[in-house]
Formats: C-alpha cells, sequence, structure tokens
C-alpha cells in the first residue's frame, strides 16, 4: 500500500507537491484516545517514506469544533475503572510513551512543520500544536491546559515544550490557573507566529509551506536541528511526574466528576 | 470609555449574530445558555468573541458561575 496517502478513522494525510497535510477528523472534537493512537503511530511510521519528497508538514482538523479536544478523558476514566490500580497505572505509562515516540518524531521531522489550528486546542490538543514549528491559527482559536482541574499537568510533552518556546512565568501562568488563551494573547506571548481570519487557517499555512519550499532544504534542517532540540530529558521526567500524579485518589475523582458532568461548562476551568 | 449599557447592548447584538439568534430575543437578565441555546464549547466560541471585540483578556475562571448577559457585561466592562 502507498504511504502517500491514507484515510483513517481518525486521521488522515496525503502527499501532495512536496506538503504533508495531516487532517484530523474524529468526532466530538479529536480527542486523542485508544482509537488516534495506531494511526498516529502509523503516520509516525510512514515518515520515514513522506519525508524523502516533502518540504513541509501541515497539521489541521476538518472538525468546526476546533483543532483537538485534547485525550479522551471519557476513554481514560472508564478504562482505569475496569482494571487494578496498578495496571492502569501501567497502562496510562504505556499510552503515554507509544504517543511521545509519535511526538517526538514529528517534532524532528526534517521538514517544516505547521500547526493551522482554530477553535479549541487544549490538553493534548495544545501539545499536538506544539510539536509543531509553526502555528497559524484562526482568530476564534483558544489555547489551554487544563490539566490542573484533574490533579495532572499535561502528559504528552506540553510543560517541556510550552518552556522551550516561551518564558518560565507564562508557561506557570497557563499550567497552574488551568485558564484559556485565545490566539491574539497566544501571538503576543510568541506562541504562534500568524493570527488568521476564521477559517483560514489552512489556507495561511499552505502558503507558508508554499513560501518555505523555495528555499534549500538542507539550510532548513539544519537551521531547525540547531534552534529547536527535543528536550528528551524533561519529557522523560514528565511522564514520570504523570503516572506519580495519575494514580492519586483525587485524580480519579476529578475525572469521574468531568465524565459524569452535566454542568454547562464543563469546559471552562 | 465605552458605559455599561452600551457594553451590554454590544455584546447582546454580537451574541444574537453569531449564534443566529433574533436580537429582540435577547434580554440582559436573561441566561444564555438558554437563551443562546449553546454549550459549554460554544462558550468558548462566545468569550473569544467578546475578547476579540472588546480587545480584552477575560479569564475563563473569571466567568465560572455567570449566565447572564448583565453580569457578563459588567464583568468586561471591568477590564475595559
Amino acid at each position: 500500500m502507498s504511504t502517500k496517502q491514507f484515510k483513517g478513522q481518525a486521521l488522515s494525510w496525503q502527499l501532495q507537491g512536496g506538503v504533508i497535510e495531516l487532517s484530523l477528523h474524529r468526532e466530538p472534537c479529536n480527542e486523542l484516545g485508544s482509537l488516534s493512537l495506531p494511526e498516529l503511530e502509523k503516520f509516525a511510521s510512514a515518515l520515514d517514506d513522506l519525508e524523502g519528497d516533502a518540504n513541509a508538514l501541515i497539521l489541521y482538523s476538518e472538525l468546526k469544533c476546533g483543532f483537538c479536544a485534547g485525550a479522551d478523558l471519557r476513554e481514560l476514566y472508564e478504562r482505569s475503572q475496569s482494571m487494578e490500580k496498578s495496571h492502569a497505572v501501567r497502562g496510562v505509562r504505556d499510552f503515554l510513551e507509544r504517543i511521545h515516540r509519535v511526538l517526538n518524531r514529528i517534532d524532528a521531522a526534517p521538514l517544516t512543520t505547521i500547526a493551522a489550528v482554530h477553535g479549541v486546542t487544549f490538553g493534548g490538543g495544545f501539545e499536538l500544536a506544539l510539536v509543531c514549528d509553526l502555528i497559524i491559527a484562526d482568530k476564534m482559536a483558544r489555547f489551554c491546559f487544563p490539566e490542573v482541574r484533574l490533579g495532572l499537568i499535561p502528559g504528552f510533552g506540553g510543560i517541556p515544550r510550552l518552556k522551550r518556546d516561551l518564558g518560565n512565568a507564562v508557561v506557570r501562568d497557563l499550567l497552574l490557573t488551568g485558564r484559556s488563551i485565545n490566539a491574539t494573547k497566544a501571538q503576543q506571548i510568541g506562541l504562534v507566529s500568524q493570527v488568521v481570519s476564521e477559517g483560514e487557517a489552512l489556507r495561511a499555512a499552505r502558503a507558508t509551506a508554499a513560501q518555505i519550499g523555495k528555499f534549500d532544504r538542507e539550510t532548513a534542517v539544519a537551521a531547525k536541528q540547531f534552534i529547536k532540540p527535543v528536550p528528551l530529558e524533561e519529557l522523560r521526567e514528565e511522564i514520570d511526574i504523570f503516572c506519580e500524579l495519575f494514580s492519586r485518589p483525587a485524580v480519579q475523582a476529578g475525572l469521574k466528576k468531568f465524565v459524569e458532568s452535566t454542568d454547562a461548562q464543563p469546559y471552562l476551568p | 470609555m465605552e458605559t455599561a449599557e452600551k457594553t451590554l447592548d454590544e455584546i447582546l447584538t454580537l451574541a444574537a449574530a453569531h449564534f443566529k439568534v433574533p436580537r429582540e430575543k435577547l434580554s440582559p437578565d436573561e441566561d444564555f445558555f438558554t437563551a443562546l441555546g449553546i454549550d459549554s464549547l460554544q462558550t468558548l466560541d462566545l468569550l473569544t468573541k467578546l475578547e476579540n471585540h472588546f480587545r480584552v483578556e477575560l479569564p475563563d475562571y473569571e466567568l465560572q458561575g455567570v449566565t447572564d448577559f448583565r453580569t457578563l457585561a459588567a464583568k468586561i466592562q471591568a477590564r475595559l
């Protein structure tokens, strides 16, 4: 089977004109869980073939609600309830290690990677965007690390990557308050490279990818390797802290509350 | 400097347009979840619209428990 294109249940990709486009399309809002992970792993493997013919990779969502609402908390809760605590923690660690392998692969890919985001870009969705070299946001995009509400920290590499890109004070603000910020604020703090009109993020990302395609690829790869090292040690540490926190009863209670919530504002930290 | 009444009026107009609800059907003290028929994700959309329109930053935890347009207007007014 050709690796040039793929259509899965959670995501699809295609390589055309030197640009790989990876689209997310799992209802309701691209929650990352057991359906998405194998397809993300498939993509990471396919990158070995794809990147020889590409200069850029664009990640975007086909869904109206936004880029990605993060980890599938419902699945996480249900699975952790159906097994013994030590098994649940082991399962979480296994999941995190697998998704980290995928994200580290995309992070270090010898391509210019662009996240074209709109709407909800929360938790694991924010972490997926942070893997990319550039974030182009439509003005209705919103970024948030809501994990603190559950007694957790981001687990898909969000803290080391946010710290790589931004000042520590901003990182603390986002992590400790769990508040969300809009695209304009995200651009002011240096997270987002371009803010565009509603519905224009993918178009702007394609224009940016076309521009990148005009330049020598080896130069881009060298610049990226120099300026964007993957913080492997901190990423490993983040998994350990996440797993330690996950084993506490408070987290199970937080997950239960979220999953069973009928509150009109569960997404408002 | 916008007056509180003007802020409230702009919120009602903006919400009506964004969620395609007749402006005259919205009243200041109404529960906006019910009036607009929106869920939490759409509430974030409204928050973003308002932040962009008024050029303010509204930490979402300040909106916890806010359900009517008038209180929402007061929160925005405090940041103008």
